[in-house]
């Protein structure tokens, strides 16, 4: 145990040449500059995904609108999916494991650092490939033209005789190859974490998020395999005439949503899980109290890890299953709402008896909690068969996911980004600006998420680029709308504060937040080889250990 | 001062949440309100059995949801308002609870019973509806879902239509129910009338089923609900429901081939000799086309273009002359006829009663 650092001159590093500096960045297998990497570039394309929503709200903001074309519509919500869900969400997390796993666990870096840089590089470059379609998508028919079969492109869609051009084939290389990255790194988180944590730290005095990063990985090499293996088949398809999904050839629509939402439910827990990794390290800093019902909070992960795998089908309700599986996959996601309730309970139970402290990342934290259990009651909602009959695929839907996406897993991701930035930066942000960023926000969020549900309620369905007046949707429509700009504003006090704070925020302590786990105790930023000896831990919470000698956590645990 | 500011945070987060509280409520005032909210496609105002269980059942969720709701919610104020730290706080830790066995147990044992309930209702709903056995009244309809479009066979009466489906009331002391067979030509669609039943899919190569008993007389609307294409909004739907003998009768008519007057003889010529005819079929003529509209009786309905367009001269002729002006990305080319044979044929196919 150790808070010693060997100190560099800061003012050498600052006079080396950028183009050393950006050489630096461009070649380092260091996990934690990848895993800054991996969050700037999921920054990016946040912003990105960002716009193209903001282009969709604008179009539907009044009935027959005519801000973009139908084309142009399909062809945002097709990126804007595809976008969030693997170019953000996922490298986001991987960002963050990154960055923290080793520090957390003791180590010097990541299992397989080279493994690392190579998994970060390929799935920055299928961002670039997804994106290159809007140059290049129609091949030599003409101009480009991203992708419009919608993010889960069901087939026969995505068949030649439907998508003409390359824009498919952009979409299915670019989550190919970003998927080959996603595996790589899961199994460098995997590793990582079973293989080097420090001395004293047994599986069971790992940090949550230790444990939940673990479950991520288990499920990125499980759920991302499927998806890799059918691109591969629709790329059979498309190229060598093969028939798996090629209806006019007599394949088969149905199987490519089995294909895909076996991955993509999993994915689903793919996100959340970090999310809760991060909510179950801030909540109790900001409670002042150790996670109540540490090993439940185990087992409830790995539960909703294998759960995950069963529910897929609650996806395809309306395809025309049989009874017996429509009742089979209802079961089945009513079962998830166990220990994700359980969880919630916990995260309660921590802040039961503590002395809670709004600071920014602990606000976030609440709505986190707050919107994370409206998504799961809606979630029960949509697990009952008959009730997604109506729901399913209407903005009832699109609400709900958007309450788990945006609501827990973004409001949690910015916990950790207040939470974490003194750490990675060595400086602090601005609480103000924090604040006002999360009150947008969280404005923001309800306005369009909240009155999401009621035009799904009165028949709308999504996916459509224009709606007839007279059904009741127009002014739900506005409102949503109208919100979209409020999280705009968010969004835009949020990067100021990141980048003002980097370069004038006050330079903090190596641990500003009194906080107990092992990235605490050494400096901020931490040194290349983050800590000068290794650590050795008695309990889950070492620093308390060193900070309360007289009542250490270890006579308890 | 930092006592004030303490309790407006706390007040700030629990106000903010019983807004948005009220916000959901209202939410569902409204759809419940169906006088309030006259919506057409309001799946709170159910008109046939298959989406009244539905109903049934979405109702006892969201009870069952609110009540859940509202106990984690008072939790979690409760806990953030009592537990905050106080402006004389003292700088020490609270004492550490690690957990409770007890405690664990009872939030684990309540949801799972929780969920074994909702689980039974549930079942017995998908059964009900799923399994429900076809009385021999029923009437048989074929719904086909073509980009951007519907057709409608009813093979025991020979008609073949489009977009707007014709049945007849049900009156639940003697059942007709229509049982609709669901097939797709192309891609996947969804067959959605909010108010008589929860969307099935059209999948190519695949045959789906629904069925529906509409209790009242009326127009039901609805759309596509999978994304099928460029013009995936505007495939729109409409149920006719009507009562036994305006059914009778609508079936008697639809039934006859085209009847074809002499005054339009030159936009039959048009019509029969340009490339109408490879989509288009007018019984009785030679315009057998299959991959468009069935035109037999064209100015039976109410609108053109899947619903797109009321069926008027005005918006006829235009969608003949540019598709693209009603519907952006239809199938339907852009026949590039002159204006006298664009009047032509506009004219012979407002004969095609």
């Amino acid at each position: 145990m150790s808070s010693d650092s060997i100190a560099l001159n800061p003012a050498l590093e600052s006079t080396r040449p950028i183009g050393d500096r950006l050489h630096d960045w461009v070649t380092t297998v260091d996990h934690k500059k990848l895993g800054i990497l991996y969050i700037l570039y999921a920054l990016v394309f946040l912003v990105i995904g960002g716009i193209e929503a903001t282009i969709m709200r604008i179009q539907l903001i009044v009935p027959h609108n005519h801000f973009v074309s139908p084309q142009v519509f399909n062809e945002m919500f097709t990126m804007h999916g595809t976008t969030m869900i693997f170019f953000v969400a996922m490298p986001i997390m991987f960002g963050f494991a990154n960055y923290l796993l080793p520090l957390m666990i003791g180590a010097r870096d990541m299992a397989f650092p080279r493994l690392n840089a190579w998994s970060f590089w390929l799935a920055a470059f299928g961002g670039l490939l997804l994106y290159f379609s809007f140059i290049g998508g129609n091949g030599l028919y003409g101009a480009g033209g991203a992708p419009d079969v919608g993010w889960f492109a069901y087939a026969p869609l995505t068949a030649r005789v439907f998508s003409i051009g390359h824009s498919t084939d952009f979409w299915t290389l670019g989550l190919l190859v970003s998927g080959i990255g996603s595996i790589g790194t899961a199994a460098n988180i995997a590793a990582t974490v079973l293989c080097l944590r420090c001395p004293g730290m047994t599986l069971g005095k790992m940090p949550l998020l230790a444990w939940m990063n673990l479950v991520m990985a288990a499920l990125v090499l499980l759920a991302i395999s499927p998806l890799t293996a059918a691109q591969i088949m629709l790329s059979l398809d498309r190229y060598l005439g093969a028939h798996f999904f090629d209806t006019q050839a007599g394949g088969s629509a149905v199987i490519w949503m089995h294909f895909f939402w076996i991955f993509g439910h999993p994915e689903v827990y793919v996100l959340v899980i970090p999310a809760f990794a991060f909510a179950s390290e801030i909540i109790p800093v900001f409670s002042r109290k150790p996670i109540f019902g540490y090993p439940v909070m185990v087992a409830a992960t790995v539960a909703i890890g294998f759960v995950s795998f069963t529910v897929w089908a609650h996806h395809m309700f309306t395809v025309g299953m049989s009874s017996y599986a429509n009742s089979f996959f209802t079961i089945s996601t009513m079962i998830v709402g166990v220990p994700t309730g359980i969880k919630i309970f916990n995260w309660i139970g921590t802040m039961w008896g503590g002395k809670i402290e709004f600071k920014t990342p602990m606000l976030f934290c609440i709505g986190f909690l707050f919107q994370f259990l409206i998504a799961g009651l809606t979630g029960i909602m949509l697990a009952v068969a008959p009730f997604d009959w109506q729901l399913g695929n209407s903005y009832f839907v699109v609400a709900h996911f958007h309450y788990v996406i945006v609501g827990a897993i973004l409001f949690a991701l910015f916990a950790a980004f207040y939470y974490w930035f003194p750490k990675m930066s060595g400086r602090m942000y601005n609480e103000r600006l924090g604040k006002w960023h999360f009150w947008l926000f969280l404005i923001g969020f309800h306005l369009t998420f909240d009155f999401m549900h009621i035009p799904g309620l009165l028949g709308m369905p999504r996916r459509i680029y224009t709606y007839e007046p007279g059904r009741g949707w127009d002014i739900w429509n506005l409102i949503i709308t109208v919100g979209v700009f409020f999280q705009a504003a968010g969004i835009l006090l949020f990067v100021c504060n990141l980048l003002w704070s980097r370069i004038k925020g006050p330079v903090c302590t190596s641990d500003p937040w009194d906080a107990w786990t092992l990235e605490w105790s050494t400096s901020s930023p931490p040194p290349e080889y983050n800590f000068a000896a290794i650590p050795v831990v008695r309990s889950r919470r070492p620093l308390w250990d060193i900070k309360h000698p007289e009542d250490p956590d270890w006579k308890y645990e | 001062m930092r006592r004030t500011r303490h309790r407006a945070l706390v007040q700030g987060i629990a106000g903010l949440f019983a807004v948005s509280l009220a916000f959901l409520l209202l939410a569902t005032s409204q759809c419940f309100g169906a006088p309030a909210n006259p919506s057409p496609t309001n799946i709170f105002r159910p008109s046939s059995t298959p989406a009244d269980e539905v109903f049934h059942i979405s109702i006892f969720v969201l009870i069952i949801a609110a009540l859940i709701f509202a106990v984690v919610f008072c939790l979690l104020v409760y806990s953030l308002v009592k537990f905050r730290r106080g402006p004389d706080d003292d700088g020490r830790e609270p004492p550490p609870v690690y957990g409770s066995n007890q405690v664990e147990l009872a939030w684990t044992v309540l949801p799972i019973l929780i969920v074994l309930v909702l689980f039974l209702a549930t079942a017995r709903v998908i059964h009900s509806v799923e399994d429900a056995a076809k009385p021999p009244a029923a009437v048989a309809v074929i719904a086909i879902g073509h980009q951007f479009w519907w057709e409608f066979r009813y093979p025991s009466v020979g008609i073949v239509t489009a977009n707007e489906l014709h049945v007849p009331v049900s009156d639940p002391a003697h059942p007709t129910p229509t049982y609709i067979e669901l097939r797709s030509a192309d891609t996947d669609h969804s067959f959605w009338i909010p108010r008589l039943a929860g969307k099935t899919d059209l999948i190519p190569n695949r045959t789906n089923s629904m069925w529906i008993d509409p209790h009242e007389v009326g127009i039901y609307v609805g759309q596509c609900a999978q994304y099928c294409g460029t013009q995936h909004a505007k495939m729109l739907l409409r149920v006719y429901v009507d009562t036994k003998e305006q059914f009778d009768r609508w079936a008697r008519e639809e039934a006859q081939p085209a009847r074809v007057g002499d005054t339009v003889n030159q936009g039959r010529r048009v019509f029969e000799t340009t490339a109408c005819i490879n989509c288009h079929a007018v019984s009785g003529t030679v315009a057998d086309g299959r991959f468009g509209p069935d035109l037999t009786h064209l100015m039976s309905r109410d609108t053109i273009a899947s619903g797109a367009a009321s069926n008027t001269h005005e918006n006829l002729r235009l969608w003949i002359h540019d598709p693209e002006a009603i519907k952006p990305g239809s199938l339907m080319p852009a026949m590039q006829l002159s204006d006298q044979d664009l009047d032509a044929v506009t004219a012979y196919l407002e004969t095609l009663r």
